[in-house]
Parts: C-alpha cells; sequence; structure tokens
C-alpha cells in the first residue's frame, strides 16, 4: 500500500478495498519508523489525522458524494496555515506560533476531502534549496541519508519519496518544489503565478512565491493541483480563471508537441548523468513524435543574480513584522524597545534568513535602489521577454532541472553562493511567472534521481501534466522507490 | 527688518467607509474597546494578504477632485518601512512616486469683510493605511506601553499643500475651509478630537533683512496639531522662536537639515523632538501583493457628478437667494449637506429664508443637539416645519402659536406617532391657533367683552392706562388665535 499512487488509493477506496483510515494509520505508522532518521515532518497529530479520515469513511459509507481527494492523506509544508496548528516556518521566531486562521488551500483541501497529515520541515521561512536550514535540524534525503533531499520543501519531498505519504503540497519561490522533487525522484509542480492562492502561505517573496503540489506520478501530482488552484478574492494577485480538470486530460498524449531546450542551460557545469538523462529524455519525445529543437534564452545567466536581488528585497519587507512585538518570539532580555527588536530579530533568525534580509534591505536602501531593485526588476522583464520569444516557436520548454544530483549535508553550507548558483535552471519560471514541473527521468553515477523540467505558457499546466505523463508512461523511473 | 511666515500643510483625513482599505473590519474610532476590530490581515499575521476597498479609492478621488487635482490614470501602492509597535506588518501600505492625484488647488477667503479669496495650491493627495495607537502608561514609574490595532488600517488620504499660506491665520482658515469642504462632500467626519483629520505644519521663514534681501530660515515640521487653535498657535510661536534664533544662529534654509518639533498645547511652546539615530530610510518599493490601480476618464467623471456644490458656492448663493448674512448662511453650511438641504427646503416652502435660517439654527438645531441626532432623524421633517413657517407668512397664525405647534409635533413624535404634515392645521384648530382676520367677528366679541366689563371701561376714560390689559386679555381668551395688536387698537378707539 505506501508504494501505491495517489490514483490507485482513491480508486481502492472508492470499490472498498481500503479505507481512509486504513490507509492514514498505514501512513502515521511509517512516520513513527521513518521520520526520526528524516525529520520531514515537524508536526503531527495522530489522533486528529484518525479522527479527519474517520470522518470521511463515514461519509463514505453514507454515500455522500465526496470529494477528488476524499480520504487521502496529504502533507504540508510548515509555512502554510493551519488554524490552530503550529506554522513555525522552520523558525525559531515562530516556534509557538498558532495561526487563527487557515490559509486558502487547506481550505480547498478540505472541501476535496484530504486527511491532512501533518506539517513538512522547511528550510527556514523557505529561505535555501537543502533544508538543512531550519531551525528544527536539515531533513534528509530517502535516497542516502547523508545527502539533502534538497529545499526548500525538502519535508514534503522526503515525505513522498519516502512514501510516508501520498501527496504533499509544497511552495516555490525560485525552485522550492522541482529542485527537491528532482533530488527526491518524485514529481514536483510550480504552477503559474496566481493560479493558486498565497492566503495563508507565510510570505518569503511574495510576487515569486506559488503553492504547488508534489506526488509519487504526474497523474498524481494533476490530482492535488486540481485540489488547490482556484480562484480567491484575497489574494489580490490570484487569477480568475477557470481551472482545467488536470487529471482527466492527463492520459490524453499531446499531438505534435513542439519542445524547446535551453541552449544556455547545456552549456553549463553538468553532472556527466544528467546530461546523458536530457539526451535519452529527448530522444524518447522524438519517438513519441514531438519535434525537439534548441530555443534560446538569452538573459537566463542573469537570472540568479536578478532573483538574489528581488527575492531578498520582498523578504527583508516581509519578514520585518517578525518583531516580537504582537506575536511570535520576543527576547527575554533587552533595553528599550529598539534593543527589544534587534535582540529579538536576532535570537529568532537563523544565518541565512539574516543574509536574505541584509541583502534585500541594502538593495531597498536609498541610494542603491536604482542600481539593484529598479535594474534587477528590468532585467526580470527582459528575462520574461524572453521566453514569451522562445513559446512563439516552441509549446514547452525542457532543461535539466537542477545542474547536479543531490550533494551530501553540510558541503554546501559555508558556500552560499554556490548553493545559489545551483537554483539556476529553476528560478526563470518565478522570475517569468510560469508554470514548471520536474519529473524523474534518471538516476546519476552516484545512484540519486535526476529530475527533468518542463516549463510552460502562463496558466499551460494542462499542457505540462499531458508532455510529462507521456514521457512517464515510457519509463519506469517514478516507479523507483527509496529502500530505507 | 522683518519677515514673512511660510507654511505648508499635511493634512490626514480619514475616510468615512463602513470597513478598511485592506481588509473586512469595522471602521469605526472605538477606543473603549482596543483590539476589537481586527482581522489576520490588519495585525499582519503570517500569510495574510491585503485586498483594496474600491469605495476608499473612490472617495480619496472625490476629494482629490473636489481638490481641482489630476487624477492619475494609473497609480500604485508602495511600502514605507518601519519600525514601531502600533505598525504590526514593520511597513506602512502607501504610495510613494505615483499618487493617485497631484496638482490641484484650494480656494481661501482670507478676508471675511472684502471677501478677499487666495489659491492654494495642493502639491499631492494619497491614500494609505493609517497606523494603530500606542497607549503608554506611564503612572508609578510603570515602562509599559500598550498598542490598540482597532485604527489599525483605516482609510486615510494625506493632502500636502505647496507652501503658499503666509501666516498662522492663513494657515488655520486653509484648515477650516479644507474641513469645511471635505465635510461637505461626505468623505470624512473632520472629527479633531477623535484624530479623524489630523494637521502637521512645514514652517519657515523669509527674513527680509534692511539692505532689501531675502533670507529663508531652516524648515521645521510641528508634528501633531490637533485644533485650529493650536494649529494657529503653535506656527505664531514658531515663527517668532526661528527669528530669534535666525538672530542668533545665521543658520539659513538648506544648512540645518529639516527638523521635527512636538507642541505643547498646555504651555504654549514648540521643542525640538528627539531625533532619530540616524537619517530615516523608508525603503519604498512597490506593495507585490496588491495590483495597480487604474481609472478610465468616464469613471472619474461618474464620481465628478457625485462632488456637487463646493461649500464656498453654496454659502454665496444661501447669501443671495435666501437673503441670509454671511454668518447664518455659514452656520447651516457648517451642519453638513443634509442640514444645508433641509435648510433649503424648509426656506422655499416658507418663503422667508431669514425665518427659515432662525428656526433652522435654533430651534431645530438646539432640538438635534439635545436629542443627540442628526438631521435625517429629526421627526419635524423639511416639508412640515416649512407648511408651519409658511403659514406665519400668511398670517394665519402667529409665532408664539407656531412654537407651540412645533412643540407640539415633537411630543406627538416622541410619543411614538407619526407627525405628518397634515398635523400641522389639525393641532392649529384643536388649540384654535388660527388668527381670526375676519374683524366683523372681532368687533363683536370686543362690544360683548365692553359691555360685560363697564367698570374697567369706566377705569380707563378715568386714565387708568393698565386697566385696559385684562380687557384685551378676555377678548384673546374668546378668539384664541389673533394679534393683540389689532385687539388693543379696536379697543381703544371704541372706547375713545
Amino acid at each position: 500500500m505506501l508504494s501505491a499512487t495517489a490514483q490507485e488509493l482513491r480508486d481502492q477506496q472508492e470499490c472498498g478495498e481500503l479505507s481512509s483510515v486504513e490507509i492514514t494509520s498505514v501512513c502515521l505508522d511509517a512516520i513513527d519508523e521513518h521520520n526520526e532518521k528524516l525529520n520531514a515532518f515537524l508536526t503531527f497529530d495522530r489522533d486528529d489525522a484518525l479522527q479527519q479520515a474517520r470522518r470521511i469513511d463515514e461519509r463514505r459509507a453514507a454515500g455522500e458524494t465526496l470529494g477528488p481527494l476524499a480520504g487521502l492523506p496529504v502533507a504540508i509544508k510548515d509555512n502554510i496555515c493551519i488554524e490552530g496548528v503550529t506554522t513555525t516556518c522552520a523558525s525559531r521566531s515562530l516556534e509557538n506560533f498558532r495561526p487563527p486562521y487557515s490559509a486558502h488551500v487547506i481550505d480547498r483541501l478540505r472541501n476535496a476531502g484530504a486527511v491532512l497529515l501533518g506539517k513538512t520541515n522547511l528550510d527556514e521561512f523557505a529561505m535555501g534549496s537543502s533544508t538543512e536550514n531550519s531551525a528544527y535540524g536539515p531533513t534528509r534525503n530517502p535516497h542516502n541519508l547523508d545527502c539533502t533531499p534538497g529545499g526548500s520543501s525538502g519535508g514534503s519531498a522526503a515525505a513522498v519519496a519516502a512514501s510516508l505519504v501520498p501527496l504533499a503540497v509544497g511552495s516555490d519561490t525560485g525552485g522550492s518544489i522541482r529542485q527537491p522533487a528532482a533530488f527526491c525522484g518524485i514529481v514536483g509542480m510550480k504552477p503559474t503565478y496566481g493560479r493558486v492562492s498565497r492566503y495563508g502561505l507565510v510570505a518569503f517573496a511574495s510576487s515569486l512565491d506559488q503553492i504547488g503540489p508534489f506526488a509519487r506520478d504526474v497523474t498524481g501530482a494533476a490530482m492535488l493541483l486540481e485540489g488547490l488552484a482556484g480562484y480567491d478574492d484575497r489574494d489580490s494577485t490570484c487569477i480568475n480563471q477557470p481551472v482545467a480538470k488536470y487529471s482527466q486530460t492527463v492520459d490524453q498524449p499531446l499531438e505534435g508537441l513542439r519542445i524547446g531546450v535551453v541552449k544556455e542551460y547545456l552549456e553549463h557545469d553538468l553532472d556527466d548523468g544528467i546530461r546523458s538523462s536530457m539526451a535519452t529524455s529527448m530522444d524518447i519525445y522524438r519517438s513519441l513524435g514531438a519535434e525537439v529543437k534548441a530555443v534560446s534564452l538569452p538573459h537566463a545567466n542573469y537570472s540568479v543574480a536578478t532573483y538574489y536581488l528581488i527575492g531578498p528585497s520582498e523578504a527583508s519587507s516581509n519578514l520585518a513584522r517578525y518583531d516580537g512585538v504582537h506575536y511570535g518570539h520576543r527576547s527575554s532580555e533587552f533595553d528599550d524597545m529598539i534593543d527589544m527588536y534587534c535582540a529579538s530579530r536576532g535570537e529568532g533568525f537563523g544565518a541565512e534568513v539574516k543574509r536574505r534580509v541584509m541583502l534585500g534591505t541594502y538593495a531597498l536602501s536609498a541610494g542603491y535602489y536604482d542600481a539593484y531593485y529598479l535594474k534587477a526588476l528590468k532585467v526580470r522583464r527582459l528575462i520574461r521577454n524572453d521566453y514569451d520569444a522562445a513559446f512563439q516557436e516552441v509549446d514547452v520548454i525542457a532543461s535539466p532541472t537542477t545542474p547536479h544530483t543531490a550533494f551530501q549535508l553540510g558541503v554546501m553550507s559555508d558556500v552560499p553562493l554556490s548553493m545559489y548558483l545551483s537554483d539556476l535552471f529553476t528560478i526563470g519560471c518565478n522570475l517569468a511567472g510560469i508554470p514548471g514541473i520536474s519529473i524523474p527521468c534518471g538516476v546519476g553515477n552516484d545512484g540519486m534521481p535526476i529530475g527533468l523540467q518542463l516549463m510552460g505558457r502562463a496558466l499551460e499546466e494542462e499542457t505540462l501534466f499531458r508532455a510529462a505523463r507521456m514521457f512517464e508512461r515510457e519509463t519506469d523511473w517514478h516507479q523507483r522507490r527509496a529502500a530505507l | 527688518m522683518n519677515y514673512t511666515t511660510v507654511v505648508g500643510l499635511e493634512v490626514h483625513v480619514q475616510l468615512q467607509t463602513a470597513t478598511k482599505l485592506f481588509c473586512g473590519c469595522l471602521n469605526k474610532f472605538n477606543p473603549d474597546n482596543p483590539n476589537v476590530q481586527t482581522c489576520p490581515v490588519c495585525l499582519g499575521l503570517p500569510g495574510a494578504l491585503p485586498v483594496m476597498n474600491r469605495r476608499a479609492y473612490e472617495l480619496a478621488v472625490k476629494t482629490a477632485i473636489a481638490l481641482n487635482c489630476n487624477i492619475a490614470e494609473f497609480t500604485k501602492w508602495d511600502r514605507k518601512q518601519y519600525y514601531y509597535p502600533d505598525l504590526p506588518k514593520a511597513y506602512q501600505i502607501s504610495q510613494y512616486d505615483l499618487p493617485f492625484s497631484s496638482d490641484g488647488w484650494l480656494e481661501i477667503e482670507i478676508d471675511d469683510e472684502t471677501g478677499e479669496t487666495k489659491r492654494i495650491g495642493i502639491i499631492r493627495a494619497h491614500l494609505e493605511e493609517d497606523a494603530g495607537k500606542n497607549i503608554h502608561d506611564e503612572t508609578g514609574g510603570n515602562r509599559d506601553s500598550r498598542v490598540d490595532l482597532n485604527r489599525c488600517g483605516t482609510p486615510l488620504v494625506e493632502i500636502v499643500s505647496q507652501p503658499d499660506l503666509s501666516s498662522a491665520e492663513e494657515a488655520r482658515i486653509y484648515l477650516e475651509d479644507l474641513r469645511r469642504l471635505l465635510k461637505s462632500l461626505e468623505v470624512s467626519d473632520c472629527n479633531m478630537q477623535e484624530g479623524s483629520l489630523r494637521c502637521d505644519a512645514n514652517v519657515n521663514i523669509h527674513v527680509h533683512t534692511d539692505d532689501g534681501k531675502t533670507i529663508a530660515t531652516p524648515l521645521v515640521e510641528i508634528k501633531n496639531l490637533n485644533s485650529f487653535r493650536n494649529v494657529e498657535m503653535a506656527i505664531e510661536y514658531e515663527a517668532v522662536r526661528q527669528f530669534q534664533e535666525w538672530q542668533e544662529t545665521g543658520k539659513t534654509f538648506g544648512e540645518v537639515l529639516k527638523r521635527t518639533f512636538g507642541w505643547n498645547a498646555d504651555r504654549g511652546f514648540t521643542f525640538e523632538q528627539r531625533m532619530k539615530e540616524e537619517a530615516s530610510d523608508y525603503r519604498y518599493f512597490p506593495d507585490p501583493d496588491l495590483m495597480p490601480v487604474t481609472i478610465t476618464s468616464e469613471q472619474v467623471g461618474a464620481i465628478q457628478q457625485t462632488v456637487g456644490e463646493s461649500p464656498v458656492d453654496m454659502r454665496k448663493r444661501f447669501q443671495e437667494a435666501y437673503e441670509l448674512s454671511r454668518y447664518d448662511a455659514s452656520v447651516i453650511i457648517d451642519q453638513g449637506k443634509s442640514f444645508s438641504r433641509y435648510f433649503e427646503s424648509v426656506g422655499k416652502k416658507c418663503g422667508n429664508g431669514k425665518s427659515a435660517a432662525n428656526w433652522t439654527t435654533q430651534d431645530v438645531l438646539r432640538e438635534l443637539n439635545e436629542r443627540k441626532i442628526e438631521i435625517e432623524l429629526f421627526p419635524v421633517t423639511d416639508e412640515t416645519l416649512g407648511i408651519l413657517l409658511h403659514k406665519i407668512e400668511l398670517d394665519e397664525i402667529t409665532v408664539k402659536s407656531a412654537r407651540e405647534v412645533f412643540e407640539i409635533l415633537l411630543a406627538e413624535a416622541d410619543a411614538g406617532k407619526s407627525v405628518t404634515p397634515a398635523r400641522v392645521d389639525a393641532i392649529i384648530d384643536e388649540k384654535n391657533l388660527r388668527i381670526v382676520s375676519d374683524t366683523g367677528e372681532l368687533e363683536k366679541i370686543i362690544n360683548e367683552v365692553l359691555r360685560k366689563n363697564e367698570q374697567i371701561v369706566a377705569d380707563f376714560r378715568g386714565g387708568k392706562q393698565g386697566a385696559i390689559g385684562p380687557l384685551i386679555g378676555q377678548v384673546m381668551r374668546q378668539v384664541g388665535a389673533a394679534d393683540a395688536k389689532v385687539v388693543r387698537e379696536i379697543i381703544v378707539r371704541k372706547i375713545d
């Protein structure tokens, strides 16, 4: 049961072979057994989860019409608010913060019948690519416990990869869903900016953040996004467009699909395994009738620099509220008001958060704004234009999700710039606001999973799911399970 | 050697929307129940997001149109960042480089007698959210502060004038005229005690030296002036202080950075507030949580339709059309638009503007104050009062009788009865208040009274002038409503 896909678990419930309580119990037992070594979950409440499951089983027994995710356990990244449930953002500053309200996606998941299993680990405030920047310890990669699961949604990715839960929700600001999906050998999607409401997602960089799904296969991701996406008038940046039935069309192959491979990305220093997997993947698409050609994103090499100005600038502002006045950590020792702010924030934040808050504060300062923040906004526009131009020629843009496979814990902690550069291929989607999906497409020489990234036009998630599923049908990388 | 005072005012006006600027919480002055009008959005909780209140934007545009400003087709929101406990997000959502309006003016009347006016430029008006309120309890060495966030997120329009005001008095007049305008627009209640109208003054002086030079002194911003009187007194004081300071230091504009002063209203002096540790840098940047706002010229036109007559125009019209004094017209207009409409309706019905003004500003206003209600809820409608006052004009009843009817109408309303215009005639008849204009009828009654009171008539004839009083009284009692003067004349004629 642990290795079943979300769709299989749904079907088995529908035909009465399995109950949600049984599924949920198995997940909870797996968490009990493996979470200590993985540290994927920060919070879970067995009684509460089983109660949710029982309720779904009762409703099913009563013949009620249930939502599309009925009875399926879902893990939630711990930067998404659930009313009354501690939401830490893996930060000391929110150690005891219990939001008095739930995020829009939580309401949607509940309406869809999902069982909210628990809250997963992340880099503090989603800042990082390894889940090592968590105040509650790093998460480990189920494929190799010495390796990172990636980040920042490392807890969610590891939980799905380790079969602790069939589905998980993450957030992606510069690759925080796609990179850990690639590192853990699962499927992860960042939807179009505005496709999913951010209401209740604790902001890191408001113009880049987007909530998205993790699953073991493309269909599971399609099912979960269908549950997450939809208009919410509490988020002014949320798009008021109908959500396609992704899970119903996912098995339909695309005729005459045109795929563009990003020329600039392949000029980078890539793991050999990644380069060859990329080539093999494109051969598979050709064999399915797709046209594969090179496309250029001329400003791609500026994306990391642009991202590390815009992201931290917005973060410096979004995180200013954690001052210990109204909620969150307040230092026990201070002299006056200013000192209270300094001490509370100094104690509450970890090193990476402090680094980015300082970067952003600097970039927005009088005298530097034009040279840094404003310039970054202009380059962001050029990067978006690159994608628009490329999408004139192709339907989907393909690239490796990451330049290398999951690295060992600790090796990158002291070299933040190398860590930042590892986001190179994923950042573009966030800057352009377009959707991107990562699917398993191979294994490196080190035995660690490799991800293939497909990027699409705004609001064309359906195209990405169908293109991804075409590939998935022909391969079995998604069936490879981590042996714990 | 003399000097001119130069003043520019920054006025913050709370808009009277039902809800706050970026959330659905009530926008209501409620100091007795702190932190009850709050939600995750205005508390700045993690993950909460703002959504603009379109009504607040429309009221702001209406304000700017009345101030003759250009309305920007495209405007956006910026974050103004600073740390203070009454600001839970540690930034205020405001407008920086692209305010929704700019380049307007307000004409103020600087001389009552001559009617001389002056046009004061408006640099810009922008929309922003208010902060909460810190309450410092320092009794008994207590260092604790409390924060009330009821006000946090209330919509504010900040109106920034050009430094066109040339005296403390002009600054006061500008503020008074601005308040009158805003009240007539019904965009704000402009209650200075409750903080819905707040004022900061930028002040310096231009010294005119004996050798014909003009020297500007360093700029001072006086913060939080909470009454018209304080605005005038603080500027007055500050101008004198700057002149003395200039004589002592010789420092001129540009040599000293702009300083922030407070005003001690109890003791009547300005004082420099604690300098911030470093120059403030608010690190403004566009708020990524909010979409820019656009408006079409059709939409501006539609809002323009709601602006209506300015209080100055209305005052002038009232003076002319109803033959009112400037003072009476101002008293009416200062009561707001509904009250002005009420007056106008009464005036039209009764046909005597002066009478309508007297009744509305005295009798009606007194009752409103006693009942603590607005004109909309006053039981004697404009139609009823107009009909009643018209009867005075027709000599159907006396002013005294009208007052009696007015009181009866109010008493009946208080007793829960419905007070329709028809009640006016009914009460007049019930109380026999109608003036008897038929002198034949009147003379018959007088003859009867004189016949019955031969002794009194004799006394009067004998030179006892006071004797006529009881005779008049008896006649009046019988006819109910008669003009006592007419009765006296007839009696005197008959006796003589």
